[in-house]
C-alpha cells in the first residue's frame, strides 16, 4: 500500500477481516460484521467496552490499513468548540483591524468580513475530520466520549448525523465525503440515546483464549511459546471465576507478556508471578487476592490443563 | 335513573352544568392538575360553544382546556371517568350533585393516579397522618425479614394522597443546595479569564476602534447524587416515601441516579425521570421483582461497585444509602463493600429509619460493619429528618455530632 493511493474499503466481512488482520489486528467476526457495515453505510461506528480492549487501536489500524489520515479528538470534561471544532487567529484579527484603521478603511461591512475570513481560521479536529481529502475521508477518532459533558455530547448530533458543523461568521461547512467515525466510550458516563441512535453499536469483550493467544503472539513475538500460552491460560481464568474489581484487559496481558520476557521468564513462575502482578491487576484488592497460595493454585491448575494441549508443542517441553 | 330528567328550564340547566364544570375543575386542582379560575370559565364556554351530543364531545372539550401536559392526561381520564361516567350526559350530570361516585362495575387493579383522584373527591375528610405514627417496625425487624425471596410487584401506585402531599412538602422545603462545584467548561462572566472571542465581536461593533475586553469563568455545577434504596420488607414503607424525595430530585437536578435493591439490585432511574410522581413509581415496582422481599446489602453493594459505580459514580457525587442496615448473614465481605464504595464517592450518607427509636444502639452485627465506612449516619423516618437531610446537602447546619458514625461507635 503506497501512501497516496488510499486502499478500497473492503468489500466483504472476510475482506475486513484480512484488512484488520494486514494490519495486526485480531478481530472476531461480530466486530468485523460491524465495521463492515459501518463503512459500507456510511454510519458512525460506537464501540464500548472495558479499558484496554482495544478500541482505540481498532481505529488506528483502520487509518492505517486504508491509507487515511487519522484525526484524533480525545475527550475530557469541559471540551468546548473552540477546543473541538475551530477558533480564530485573534492576534492576527488584531493586526488585520489595525491594519484597516491605518488605511483609513473603517466600513464596518468590510472589516467585519474580512476579520472573519478563512484565513484566521484556526481547525481543530471536528472541522479537520470535515474537510476534503486527497487520500480520502479520514479515520476520525472520537476518543472517551464518556469523558466529555452532555453539552459537547448534543453538539456531536449536528456532525454524525450531517457531516457538517455551523460556523456563525462563516456559515455551514458540510463534507463532501462523510469521514469515516469512530466513537468510543468506557461506560464510565451512560451516552444520551440520541446520540447511540446514529451509530451502530458494538461491545467489544475481552477476547476468547485462542483470540487473546494469537494477540500476544502477535504483539509480543520475543515470548517464549510456553510462557505466552500459560500467561494467556492465567489471564482468562482470572476473568472467568476470580471475583476482581478490575479485570486485566487485553492491554495488560500484553504488558505482563512483554515484562516476563524482559525479566527472562520461559514460563509462568508463581514467585516472579507475585511480584510483577503489578502490571497485570491495578487495584490493591484485587492483587491481594490473587498473591500468594491462590495464584500458585491457578498456575498449578493450568499446568495441569495445559499439560495435554502443551505437549504437542515442541517449545513446551514441560 | 333511565327516566328522563324532569323538565327544568334552560337557565336552570346551565346553572347545573356550570356548577358541574366548576365541581369538576376543583377535583382535577386537588388531583394536582392546574386548572385556575380562567380556565373553568373557558371550559363552560367551549362546552357551550361546542354544545354536548355524546360522552366524547364533552371528555375532549374539556381535555382540551384542562390537560396542558402528556403526565396531566393520566388524571384527567382517571377523574372524567369517575366523575362523568354515565352516559346521557346532561341529564344524569343534574342527577349526580354528589361529587362522589363510587365507580361502576366490578373493582378492577388501580390505574396509576386513582388513588390520588379518588382522594381529591373526598378531600373534605381531614386526613392528618404523619409519618411518625405510622405502625413502627420493631428492632427485631431482621426476624421478620422472610427466607424466601417475595417475588412480587407490588402495587405501589396506591400511595394516599396525604402521603403525597407530605412528600411534595418536603421537596419545596429544599433549596438548591449550594454544594457547587467547578466545572472545567467555562462561560461569560463579568470577571475571570479574558474571552477573546467575546471581546474580538463586541470590538467589531464598534468598528474595532473600543476594545472592551469580555471575561469568561468556569461554570458552577451541581455534584451528582446516586441513592441506593434498600425495598427489603422491613424498609419498604420508608422506601415509598422516600421514593417520592428522590423523584422531586430527579426532576429538579440533572445527575440523580436511582437503585433499589432488595435480593438484586435494579436501576430504575430512567423510571424516576417519568413526570408524574404516580406513573414513575408505578414504573418503578415494574421493574423490581423483589419488593418487600427480603434483603442482601452485601450482594447488593457488590453488584453496584461491579457493574455501576464506574458509570455513575464519577464527577464526585454525594452516595445516599437507605437501608437498615439488618442484615442477614454478615461477613467481612459487607465491610469490604462498603469500603470501596466509600472510596469512590465523594460523601457517603446512610439513611436509617431505625434512628427514630431513642434507646437506638447499633448492635446488630450488619449495622456494626457498615458504621465505620460512611460519612454521615442520619434518620430518615420523618419530613423533619429529611428537612435535616436537605439541610445537610446544602451544606447548612452539617457539624451536628450526632451524625458521626464514629460517636455511635464509641459508645461501645
Amino acid at each position: 500500500m503506497t501512501d497516496d493511493v488510499p486502499a478500497e474499503l473492503p468489500a466483504s466481512i472476510d475482506a475486513t477481516l484480512a484488512l484488520l488482520d494486514a494490519g495486526g489486528y485480531v478481530a472476531d467476526r461480530a466486530l468485523a460484521t460491524v465495521l463492515h457495515l459501518s463503512l459500507r453505510m456510511g454510519r458512525p461506528l460506537f464501540l464500548e467496552g472495558e479499558a484496554g480492549v482495544g478500541k482505540t487501536e481498532i481505529a488506528k489500524v483502520l487509518a492505517t490499513t486504508l491509507g487515511r489520515d487519522l484525526i484524533r479528538l480525545q475527550c475530557y470534561e469541559g471540551l468546548d468548540i473552540s477546543a473541538a471544532v475551530y477558533e480564530w487567529n485573534y492576534a492576527a484579527q488584531m493586526v488585520e483591524i489595525r491594519v484597516a484603521e491605518a488605511s483609513g478603511d473603517t466600513d464596518h461591512a468590510t472589516l467585519s468580513r474580512s476579520i472573519f475570513d478563512e484565513r484566521f481560521l484556526i481547525k481543530r479536529p471536528v472541522l479537520k475530520a470535515l474537510e476534503p481529502s486527497l487520500k480520502g475521508p479520514p479515520v476520525f477518532l472520537i476518543d472517551e466520549l464518556d469523558r466529555a459533558d452532555e453539552a459537547f455530547e448534543a453538539f456531536l448530533l449536528e456532525v454524525l448525523s450531517d457531516n457538517q458543523v455551523t460556523i456563525p461568521e462563516l456559515g455551514t461547512i458540510r463534507a463532501a465525503e462523510p469521514p469515516i467515525v469512530i466513537l468510543t466510550t468506557n461506560r464510565t458516563r451512560e451516552i444520551h440515546d440520541a446520540l447511540k441512535r446514529r451509530c451502530l453499536y458494538h461491545w467489544v469483550d475481552y477476547p476468547d483464549a485462542e483470540r487473546e493467544l494469537a494477540i500476544v503472539r502477535r504483539k509480543v513475538p520475543g515470548a517464549a511459546d510456553r510462557l505466552t500460552a500459560e500467561i494467556v491460560a492465567f489471564v482468562q481464568r482470572l476473568r472467568a471465576s476470580e471475583d476482581l474489581f478490575k479485570q486485566p484487559g487485553v492491554a495488560e496481558t500484553l504488558d505482563w507478556a512483554t515484562a516476563l520476557t524482559e525479566l527472562n521468564e520461559l514460563a509462568l513462575d508463581p514467585d516472579m508471578a507475585s511480584d510483577t502482578l503489578g502490571v497485570l491487576l491495578k487495584y490493591q484488592d484485587d492483587i491481594e487476592r490473587v498473591r500468594g497460595s491462590r495464584l500458585r493454585q491457578i498456575v498449578e491448575d493450568i499446568r495441569k490443563e495445559g499439560a495435554r494441549d502443551l505437549g504437542q508443542r515442541p517449545a513446551g517441553g514441560a | 335513573m333511565t327516566t328522563a330528567a324532569p323538565a327544568t328550564t334552560d337557565a336552570e340547566r346551565r346553572g347545573r352544568m356550570v356548577e358541574n364544570i366548576v365541581h369538576f375543575a376543583r377535583t382535577l386542582r386537588r388531583a394536582g392538575l392546574p386548572a385556575g379560575p380562567a380556565t373553568v370559565v373557558d371550559a363552560v364556554r367551549a362546552v357551550e360553544v361546542n354544545g354536548i351530543e355524546s360522552r366524547d364531545d364533552l371528555y375532549w372539550t374539556l381535555h382540551a382546556l384542562f390537560v396542558q401536559k402528556r403526565e396531566h392526561r393520566v388524571l384527567f381520564d382517571e377523574a372524567f371517568r369517575i366523575y362523568w361516567q354515565s352516559r346521557g350526559l346532561i341529564e344524569k350530570m343534574l342527577a349526580i350533585l354528589s361529587p362522589v361516585a363510587p365507580p361502576r362495575g366490578a373493582p378492577e387493579k388501580a390505574k396509576a393516579g386513582q388513588t390520588r383522584v379518588s382522594q381529591a373527591f373526598q378531600a373534605a375528610r381531614e386526613r392528618r397522618e404523619t409519618l411518625a405514627e405510622q405502625p413502627e417496625v420493631e428492632v427485631d425487624a431482621r426476624f421478620t425479614v422472610s427466607g424466601r425471596e417475595l417475588l412480587q410487584a407490588k402495587d405501589f401506585a396506591q400511595m394516599t394522597a396525604a402521603e403525597i402531599a407530605e412528600a411534595k412538602a418536603a421537596l419545596r422545603a429544599m433549596r438548591i443546595p449550594k454544594d457547587l462545584i467547578l466545572h472545567r467548561r467555562r462561560v461569560a462572566a463579568p470577571r475571570g479569564q479574558i474571552d477573546p472571542r467575546r471581546t474580538l465581536r463586541a470590538s467589531l461593533r464598534a468598528g474595532g476602534a473600543i476594545i472592551d475586553l469580555k471575561h469568561r469563568a468556569r461554570q458552577e455545577k451541581l455534584p451528582p447524587i446516586v441513592a441506593l434504596c434498600d425495598i427489603s420488607g422491613s424498609m419498604s414503607q420508608y422506601s415509598r416515601i422516600l421514593l417520592h424525595f428522590l423523584h422531586g430530585m430527579t426532576e429538579t437536578r440533572r445527575d440523580v441516579h436511582t437503585f433499589l435493591f432488595g435480593t438484586r439490585l435494579t436501576n430504575v432511574t430512567r423510571s424516576l425521570r417519568m413526570k408524574d410522581p404516580d406513573e414513575a413509581l408505578e414504573a418503578c415496582s415494574a421493574g423490581v421483582a423483589d419488593w418487600s422481599g427480603g434483603t442482601r446489602i452485601a450482594t447488593a453493594l457488590h453488584l453496584f461497585n461491579r457493574h455501576w459505580s464506574r458509570r455513575v459514580l464519577s464527577g464526585g457525587p454525594t452516595v445516599l444509602l437507605i437501608t437498615d442496615g439488618l442484615e442477614r448473614e454478615t461477613d467481612e465481605d459487607l465491610a469490604r463493600e462498603m469500603d470501596r464504595l466509600h472510596r469512590s464517592c465523594r460523601r457517603l450518607i446512610w439513611l436509617n429509619p431505625l434512628l427514630r427509636f431513642d434507646g437506638f444502639e447499633p448492635k446488630a452485627r450488619g449495622i456494626r460493619a457498615m458504621l465505620p465506612h460512611v460519612d454521615e449516619f442520619r434518620a430518615v423516618h420523618s419530613l423533619e429528618a429529611v428537612t435535616d437531610l436537605v439541610k445537610a446537602l446544602s451544606g447548612t447546619g452539617n457539624t451536628d455530632a450526632k451524625v458521626d458514625p464514629r460517636a455511635w461507635l464509641g459508645g461501645r
